[in-house]
């Protein structure tokens, strides 16, 4: 009955939402930004350790959905060691997919984000999947300590 | 599925004066399936929906009645005007104010608030002035007096609530003070559903002068109103959540004080005379309805009071309280549901929170069973802050829900738990 949630809801996304990865506090991180979804009241504080251009260290910590906890997870795994252009880069393809408009061709660059895809065929959701990406996004460009989703 | 054998035991408890199976077939929206389901819709707190006597109304009147009103000589601004008028009387007789004038259309509850605030609020509310809230209100009756506090240099104050979600009136009583300039506090809870004791709150107001506005969006549709007998001074309520169509909303006042209000809007219809030195206003209800008004929605307001009045209130009241009663005894027997307000007074509205599943994935899988819930903060954040939570998953029931819906909603609460693991 609920087969087709489980798109949605693959057993990934439950270990990351159970089981949330670098949900810590970063002492010496080089930029914090809080993302907010004022529609759900989602809360992220993301933390980032920048040096010459590549992220050594990325944790978060904040209460939200399933999908928000578990994409706020992943990307910390994904993009710890990764230069800031290849973050914006993932961030960019990550977008297209969630929001309807990526290809096969994008969904391979996702690597094991592509467990969130399923978010496409809830708009209602994507907010959810792409708060902990917004609020990177704003970390890196260092041009906001804030981030709503709206 | 367990779900019948459950209602079946329960039903010989249970008796209606509605025919709800009728009222179902008087809604067409309930023929919808979502996701191959039939709908259970649970979401009538956000808005309700519309029977079929309001949808053929508003096609009525663009087919054979529409005009603007009170302007034309013609045949049809004059049958489009006593439409008009005649829903304005309608609503007047349904809620018993004393005149039709103190009945006046505004969009909805936020428009209506947001008048008093800015008209009776920046005349009569000044520097140091306290207007009361409590800490259960909607963001539509706290936003409101914030920008007249900070417009008028006046301070808010908020009575606080019990962890049941009740109001401690005691301490309520305690805020009033003799800087007190208005009372504004919603009459059910849209987050929590608690009915408040308004007729004392406007009782313990009035023995100290102070007028009383009560936010009635989620009682009107629910509960029998009576503005005279409950004495407040401003009422204000939503068109969509009373089965009438979005976009129209009445504002209720007593006459003296509105008649002693300045205008809200500026414009077409709301003037007697106007030349470039100085302008006369329109009397009331008028003088604040500047502008074309939603002509065929108010008429169609007037056809949604017509459908509810037939069926009665208090039948309406009482079917749903049983709704709500099976709903409660039902959710509690679920392991990890807790429930968020849980006064003795309710009106049918059920907010829980799920051990460790947040209610934004239990909407979405709710939603894959063909059931609509709100999952949110139910633009009530300082009541999820005063529980300590992010978010409620909200049900709340209306005179077309059944038993059987109830079966279905708890049984699509359990395999969300089960889907969680």
């Amino acid at each position: 009955m609920l087969d087709q949630i489980r798109d949605l809801y693959q057993e990934v996304v439950f270990d990351h939402n159970r089981n949330p990865r670098n949900f810590r506090v970063m002492e010496d991180a080089t930029r914090r930004v809080e993302g907010f979804n004022p529609l759900c009241g989602d809360k992220i504080t993301l933390y980032v350790k920048v040096r010459a251009g590549v992220i050594e260290d990325v944790s978060f910590q904040g209460s939200g959905c399933a999908i928000s906890t578990a994409s706020a997870s992943l990307l910390t795994e994904i993009v710890r060691g990764q230069t800031e252009e290849a973050a914006h880069h993932l961030f960019a393809v990550f977008h297209r997919i969630t929001t309807g408009h990526g290809d096969n061709a994008n969904l391979e660059e996702l690597g094991k984000l592509a467990v969130l895809a399923g978010v496409r065929a809830y708009p209602a959701r994507v907010k959810c999947a792409t708060l902990a990406w917004h609020s990177l996004e704003a970390a890196l460009k260092a041009d906001a300590d804030t981030v709503t989703t709206e | 599925m367990t779900g019948a054998n459950t209602w079946s035991a329960h039903r010989s408890t249970t008796a209606t004066n509605l025919d709800v199976a009728k009222i179902r077939r008087d809604f067409p929206i309930l023929n919808e399936t979502i996701h191959g389901k039939p709908l259970v819709y649970l979401d009538n707190a956000a808005s309700t929906q519309k029977p079929k006597a309001v949808i053929d109304c508003i096609r009525h009147v663009y087919e054979h009645d529409y005009a603007n009103v009170h302007r034309g000589v013609h045949t049809l601004s004059q049958r489009a005007s006593e439409l008009f008028e005649g829903a304005r009387e309608k609503i007047r007789q349904f809620i018993n104010a004393r005149h039709a004038h103190e009945i006046i259309f505004v969009r909805g509850t936020t428009e209506a608030i947001n008048l008093v605030s800015q008209s009776y609020g920046r005349k009569n509310i000044g520097p140091g002035d306290e207007i009361l809230i409590t800490a259960m209100e909607h963001h539509s009756n706290i936003v409101p007096w914030q920008m007249l506090c900070e417009q008028a240099g006046a301070i808010l104050r908020v009575a606080p609530i019990s962890l049941k979600g009740e109001l401690l009136l005691d301490q309520f009583e305690k805020l009033l003070s003799a800087r007190t300039r208005l009372v504004s506090i919603t009459h059910v809870s849209n987050a929590l559903g608690t009915i408040n004791p308004v007729k004392r709150i406007v009782e313990l107001a009035h023995a100290q002068g102070i007028p009383v506005l009560l936010d009635g969006a989620q009682s009107i549709p629910h509960l029998s109103v009576d503005v005279q007998a409950l004495g407040c001074d401003f009422y204000a309520f939503s068109g969509h959540k009373l089965y009438g169509p979005s976009g129209i909303g009445v504002l209720y006042g007593k006459a003296e004080l509105l008649n002693a209000m300045p205008p809200y809007q500026g414009g077409g219809d709301m003037i007697r005379r106007v030349t470039f030195e100085k302008t006369e206003y329109n009397t009331l209800p008028y003088k604040f309805e500047a502008g074309t008004p939603n002509i065929a929605d108010t008429i169609a307001l007037g056809a949604a009071i017509d459908y509810l009045q037939a069926l009665g209130m208090e039948a309406i009241a009482d079917y749903e309280h049983q709704l709500l009663q099976y709903a409660t005894e039902r959710a509690l027997s679920i392991p990890g549901l807790r429930l968020v307000g849980d006064a003795e007074h309710k009106g049918a509205i059920l907010s829980f929170t799920l051990e460790h599943i947040h209610p934004h994935d239990v909407g979405t899988i709710l939603d894959h069973l063909g059931i609509a819930i709100r999952a949110g903060h139910h633009c009530a954040m300082p009541v999820m802050d005063f529980f300590g939570i992010p978010a409620t998953a909200r049900a709340s029931f209306s005179m077309y829900n059944t038993f059987q819906e109830i079966d279905v909603l708890m049984d699509g609460i359990r395999q969300v738990i089960e889907v969680f693991g």
